[in-house]
C-alpha cells in the first residue's frame, strides 16, 4: 500500500485569533484506503476538514493534490478537484426525492434549460448500483420516507456521483442503529475498494478499527500519530486520543510513527 | 480484520465488486434492484406505493379534489340552482381573484415564508392601471408630480434590488414598465396599462423580497408592515371613499365579464385537455421504454379520461345560453377560466421543469442544504416574492374587472386571507417545501364555492358563511399538520 497519497497536507497551521487550533499538522489520504481521523472533542478534526475544503483559509502549510500544490479558497474549488464532504447533518432536502437530492445544485439540463430528468435518474441509479446499494426500492422515493441508514447512503452516493477522488465523511454512523451502521460501514469500505481516498471522522473505535486502513490521531491540534490500523489495538488508539501518546508511538517520538508508513 | 467487510445486509449474493469510480456504464446485475423503477409498474403496485406515500405525509391533491366534489354534491342537493348554468359561470368569476393571488402565494409558501401584503398590493397595482387609463395614459396628472416621482423612484429602487440578485427578467419588466410610465409611451392602451400593473407587482415583490432575503427581516413582519403601507398608498392614490371606474374599458371589463365564444371554448378544451393527455401519455410511454420510473399507463389514461369528461361537461354547460333575455344571449366560458388554466400550466412548468423551480422546493425543504449545494438563496427568495406580487397584480386586475371599478379599499379585508386559505386547502403546506400551482385553483374553487352555495340557501344566516369557511380551512390545515407528523415519524 505504498501508493503516493492523493491528498497530502504538510505543516498545516491554523489559528483563530489567539487560539492556535492546528500545529504543524501533516495529514495524507491515500487512494484505495480508509483513513480514520480520530481525536477528542476540540482536537481539531473539524477544523482540519474545513481547511481541506476551503471553508477556513490555512495560515501556513502546503496542500498537495495528486502531487501538485493546490490552493482551495471555497468549497467549490475543492469539489472541482474531486474532494467531497458528507457532513454529519447530511444536507438532504426531505421533500425532494433521491435523484433530486443527488443532483441538487448541479442539475443536468437539456438544451433550452429544461431539466434532463431521464439522464439524472439513470445516473443516480447506476451510481447507487455501482455502490451495491440494494435497499432502495425506487430512486424516485422522497427522502423523508427513507431510514437513517438509507439517508446516509444517499448522502454518500451524492458525494461520489461526480467522479470524486477523496470523500470526507463526518461521523457517518453517529445516529444509526446496529444494522444500519453495518450497512454504512460496508459502503465506506466499498468506496475505498473502488479506488477512492476515504477519510472517516468518528468517535466510535469499533467502527474505526473495523473499516480503516490507517488511523490519524489528533491531540490538542497536533498530529499525535498516523498508524496502520492493523498495527494497533483499541486501547492504544484510545490512549493516543486521550493523552497523545501510547508507549513508543505518539507525540514525543513522532518521527518513529512517521517511518512506519 | 479490517478489510473483510462484505456483510452488507441488503446485498444479494451476486453483488460483485463495484465498478470503479466511473459510474457512466450501465450496470446489468443491479437492474433488478430498483424494481419499482424499471419496467412497467402495475396499478396495484402503484396504489400500494401511493398509500405508502400518503402514510409518509405526501397526500397530494386528492383530499382537496374530494373536498371540492363533496361540497359540490352537498350544495347541488341542497339547492337546485347550484348546478344551474348561470351559477357555474358565477362561481368561475368569483374564484378567479382568489385563484390568481393564491397561485403567487404558493411560491412564497413553498419557501416557508408568508406574504400578507399580497391583497393590498393587488389593489395598488390595479389602481395604477385604472388611474393611468382614466387619465388618458397620464399617471402624473392623476397622482400629482411629487407622488408620481416617488412612484418612479420606487420602481428604480425595485429594479436595483432585483438587479442586485441578478434577476434580469424582473429588472427588464420593471424598467420597461417604469420607462413607459415616465414617458407615457402607449399608456392609453389597455394592454399597456395591464402590463404597468404587472410591472408594479414585480417591483413591489422585488422590494419585499429584498427586505426579507437581503436585510433578513422575517417575512411576516415585512409583509405585515407592507399590508398596512399599501393600504395607505392606495388611499393616497384614489382618495378616501372614491373609486376608479373601469367598466368602460372593454378589454379589462372582458377579463371577468366577457365570455369565450362557444366554438373557441371547444378549441381551448381540445388544446388544454388534449395537450395534457398527449403529454402525460407520451411521457409515460417514453419513460417506460427507457426503463425509468413511470406511472402505470392505466392510471394515466384514467386520469386523462376523467379530466376529459369533467372538462367536456363544464365546457358544454358554460356554452349554454344563460341570459334571461333571448335577444341578448350570454354564453361561453368566462375569460378568467382559460387565463387561470394557462397560468397554472405555466407556473407548473416553472416549478417542475427548470432549475429555479427545483431550488424553490429545495429551499423550503432544507435551506442550509440548498445553500451548501451552491444555490444563491436570496435570489430564489426574491424571485418568489416577485412572482407572488406579480400574480397579486393579476388578481387585482381580475377584481377590478369583476367589480367594474377599483374602490379605495381594493384588495383589503379578507382578500389575502382567502387566498392563503385557498392555497392551504389545495394542499400547499404552510411549513414550506410542499405545494403546486394547481393547489391554488382547487383551493380557490373551494373557497368560492362556500359563499356561492350558501348564498343559494336563504334559510341559512350570513354568519354560516364565515364559520363553514373556517371549518374547511381548519380541516385542510390539520390534514397538512397530521401528514407532516406522519412524515416525521416515518422518516426515522
Amino acid at each position: 500500500m505504498s501508493e503516493s497519497p492523493l491528498l497530502e497536507m504538510t505543516g498545516i497551521n491554523k489559528s483563530f485569533g489567539p487560539v492556535h487550533v492546528l500545529h504543524d499538522v501533516d495529514f495524507s489520504v491515500h487512494p484505495g484506503e480508509v483513513t480514520a481521523l480520530v481525536g477528542d472533542n476540540g482536537a481539531g478534526k473539524t477544523t482540519l476538514v474545513k481547511c481541506v475544503v476551503g471553508i477556513y483559509p490555512i495560515d501556513s502549510g502546503e496542500i498537495r493534490f495528486d502531487g501538485k500544490p493546490v490552493t482551495v479558497h471555497r468549497p467549490r474549488d475543492a469539489a472541482a478537484l474531486g474532494i467531497e464532504v458528507v457532513y454529519q447533518d447530511l444536507a438532504l432536502c426531505d421533500n425532494l426525492d433521491i435523484v433530486q437530492n443527488m443532483f441538487l445544485g448541479r442539475e443536468l439540463q437539456q438544451r433550452g434549460g429544461l431539466l434532463d430528468e431521464s439522464e439524472m435518474e439513470r445516473r443516480a441509479r447506476s451510481t447507487l448500483a455501482s455502490l451495491s446499494v440494494r435497499t432502495v426500492k425506487s430512486v424516485r422515493q422522497v427522502v423523508s420516507s427513507l431510514s437513517g441508514g438509507q439517508r446516509q447512503t444517499v448522502a454518500i452516493a451524492k458525494s461520489v456521483l461526480w467522479n470524486s477522488k477523496v470523500v470526507l465523511l463526518d461521523e457517518p454512523t453517529a445516529a444509526l442503529g446496529v444494522a444500519q451502521t453495518e450497512q454504512v460501514l460496508a459502503l465506506v469500505r466499498r468506496l475505498a475498494d473502488a479506488g477512492l481516498g476515504v477519510v472517516l471522522i468518528s468517535h466510535n473505535m469499533n467502527d474505526v478499527l473495523k473499516v480503516s486502513d490507517r488511523i490519524a490521531t489528533l491531540y490538542l491540534g497536533r498530529l499525535a500519530a498516523e498508524v496502520m490500523a492493523k498495527d494497533v489495538t483499541q486501547a492504544q488508539v484510545v490512549e493516543l486520543i486521550t493523552s497523545g501518546r501510547s508507549g513508543d508511538i505518539g507525540l514525543k517520538p513522532a518521527e518513529a510513527a512517521a517511518t512506519t508508513i | 480484520m479490517t478489510t473483510d467487510q462484505n456483510s452488507d445486509p441488503g446485498a444479494s449474493a451476486t453483488a460483485g465488486l463495484p465498478t470503479s469510480s466511473s459510474v457512466t456504464g450501465e450496470p446489468d446485475l443491479a437492474e433488478a434492484d430498483f424494481a419499482r423503477d424499471t419496467g412497467a409498474t402495475s396499478l396495484g403496485d402503484y396504489v400500494r406505493d401511493w398509500w405508502a406515500r400518503v402514510r409518509g405525509g405526501e397526500v397530494g391533491a386528492l383530499p382537496a379534489i374530494l373536498g371540492l366534489a363533496v361540497l359540490g354534491l352537498i350544495f347541488s342537493f341542497a339547492s337546485d340552482r347550484f348546478l344551474s348554468v348561470n351559477n357555474l359561470a358565477n362561481l368561475v368569476q368569483q374564484a378567479g381573484i382568489t385563484v390568481f393571488i393564491a397561485m403567487g402565494l404558493v411560491f412564497v409558501l413553498l419557501l416557508g415564508e408568508i406574504d400578507l401584503s399580497a391583497g393590498t398590493a393587488s389593489g395598488v397595482c390595479a389602481a395604477v392601471m385604472g388611474l393611468t387609463l382614466v387619465n388618458n395614459g397620464d399617471l402624473e396628472k392623476a397622482l400629482g408630480r411629487p407622488t408620481f416621482i416617488v412612484v418612479l423612484l420606487f420602481l428604480a429602487a425595485a429594479a436595483v434590488a432585483a438587479g442586485f440578485s441578478r434577476l434580469w427578467y424582473a429588472v427588464g419588466i420593471i424598467v420597461i414598465g417604469g420607462v413607459m410610465m415616465a414617458f407615457k409611451i402607449g399608456t392609453t392602451n389597455q394592454i399597456v396599462a395591464i402590463f404597468l400593473a404587472v410591472a408594479c407587482g414585480v417591483a413591489i415583490g422585488s422590494v419585499t423580497g429584498f427586505l426579507v432575503a437581503r436585510i433578513g427581516i422575517p417575512s411576516f413582519v415585512v409583509t405585515l408592515a407592507l399590508f398596512l403601507g399599501w393600504q395607505g398608498v392606495l388611499l393616497q392614490f384614489i382618495g378616501n371613499g372614491a373609486a376608479i371606474p373601469t367598466s368602460q374599458f372593454n378589454i379589462i371589463n372582458a377579463i371577468s365579464n366577457g365570455n369565450v365564444p362557444p366554438l373557441w371554448g371547444w378549441v381551448l378544451y381540445i388544446v388544454f385537455v388534449g395537450g395534457y393527455i398527449a403529454f402525460t401519455v407520451t411521457r409515460t410511454l417514453r419513460r417506460q421504454a427507457q426503463r425509468l420510473s413511470a406511472e402505470p399507463l392505466t392510471l394515466v389514461l384514467v386520469r386523462g379520461a376523467v379530466l376529459a369528461v369533467v372538462g367536456a361537461i363544464a365546457v358544454a354547460l358554460l356554452n349554454q345560453n344563460r341570459s334571461p333575455n333571448p335577444n341578448f344571449p350570454i354564453e361561453g366560458m368566462p375569460y378568467v377560466l382559460p387565463l387561470m388554466i394557462a397560468l397554472m400550466v405555466f407556473w407548473t412548468f416553472v416549478l417542475s421543469r427548470v432549475r429555479f423551480g427545483r431550488y424553490v422546493y429545495a429551499v423550503g425543504g432544507n435551506a442550509e442544504a440548498t445553500r451548501r449545494a451552491g444555490v444563491d438563496l436570496s435570489r430564489i427568495r426574491l424571485a418568489c416574492f416577485a412572482i407572488c406580487s406579480c400574480m397579486a397584480a393579476v388578481g387585482g386586475i381580475a377584481q377590478a374587472s369583476r367589480l367594474g371599478s377599483i374602490p379605495s379599499d381594493a384588495g383589503g379585508g379578507n382578500t389575502l386571507l382567502y387566498a392563503v386559505a385557498a392555497a392551504v386547502i389545495g394542499g400547499t403546506s404552510l411549513f414550506g417545501g410542499r405545494g403546486h400551482a394547481r393547489d391554488a385553483v382547487i383551493g380557490g374553487f373551494v373557497i368560492a364555492m362556500i359563499p356561492n352555495g350558501l348564498g343559494l340557501l336563504p334559510s341559512l344566516p350570513a354568519s354560516a358563511n364565515f364559520i363553514i369557511t373556517a371549518l374547511v380551512l381548519l380541516l385542510a390545515a390539520s390534514v397538512d399538520a397530521l401528514s407532516r407528523r406522519r412524515a416525521a415519524a416515518a422518516g426515522r
